[in-house]
């Protein structure tokens, strides 16, 4: 088994806040990331791939699909957007990195059809990342 | 839906790789230029990773206020700015690196109850680090 991670970049804007809580509460939990004008970050994006490699190509995956793939399930959705806003996953889920890295999984899960996926890391800032391996 | 989040802290300190056990010469040749009596520094890059089921309510494994206060007066206030050789929790233990990723870990492990820790990452120079994960594999 060998495992291919492939690196992207998207900014995005977004905000914290649950309409069940109240005010108050959105302030508390939330503090600063609950401002509803939306604030920003540059995302980096690791996608991992595992599967064996191919003995005719020496591939474990197609990069050049892997990044087409990529491109139009992932970035082209959540690149330049505001999150709450524009990407109907957080429509009513908020888009925490934790939350980001799960849609990202679930976008690009199914179309992948040579490498199974492995990991999906969320950097939102170098100091924090989220890891998610699509257990439930 | 279970992820793992990872934050990044930094801090410095200074240690002297010794061991009471080892005459002056094991010493030398085991720790090198660690082994200086003066002892050196670093700038540690801590990373720590917790786990847990994405609370639904907050889209969150656990708040980072709640981590970061917890490394802040655990951790941070107890490494940064010293010298570990001096530190009780180095009294009988060689401060290396992989001694102070597991001091670290079970500190965390111990104290932290908002979320499981899954493993502690600690980089003494850009060009070296260690991972601690308790009894389990540290996962790739």
């Amino acid at each position: 088994m060998v495992y291919l991670t492939r690196k992207a970049e998207f900014s995005a804007s977004h905000y914290y806040h649950n309409p069940e809580f109240t005010p108050e509460e959105n302030r508390r939990i939330f503090g600063k990331c609950n401002n509803p004008n939306g604030h920003g970050h540059n995302y980096t994006l690791e996608v991992t791939v595992k599967g064996e490699v191919d003995p005719r190509s020496g591939f474990v995956v197609d990069l050049k699909q892997l990044k087409e793939i990529l491109n139009r399930e992932v970035l082209d959705a959540l690149d330049h957007r505001f999150l709450n806003k524009e990407v109907p996953e957080f429509f009513k889920q908020i888009p925490t990195t934790e939350n980001i890295a799960i849609a990202v999984w679930q976008r690009l899960s199914p179309k992948l059809k040579a490498a199974q996926l492995h990991r999906v890391r969320v950097y939102e800032t170098p100091d924090l990342f989220v890891d998610f391996y699509g257990e439930a | 839906m279970k992820a793992h989040l990872t934050r990044r802290y930094m801090f410095s300190a200074a240690h002297r790789l010794h061991s009471d056990a080892m005459s002056a010469e094991e010493n030398r040749s085991t720790y090198g230029k660690c082994n200086n009596p003066y002892g050196h520094g670093h700038n540690y890059a801590l990373e720590v990773t917790v786990s847990g089921p994405v609370d639904e309510h907050t889209g969150m494994v656990c708040n980072l206020v709640d981590l970061d206060e917890f490394v802040q007066r655990e951790i941070l206030e107890r490494f940064d700015h010293q010298n570990m050789n001096m530190l009780p929790d180095f009294e009988r233990e060689v401060p290396t690196t992989e001694n102070l990723c597991i001091c670290i870990y079970e500190i965390v492990q111990r104290g932290f109850r908002p979320a499981h820790l899954e493993k502690v990452r600690l980089e003494e120079t850009m060009m070296n680090s260690f991972e601690y994960a308790g009894s389990a594999e540290v996962r790739k």
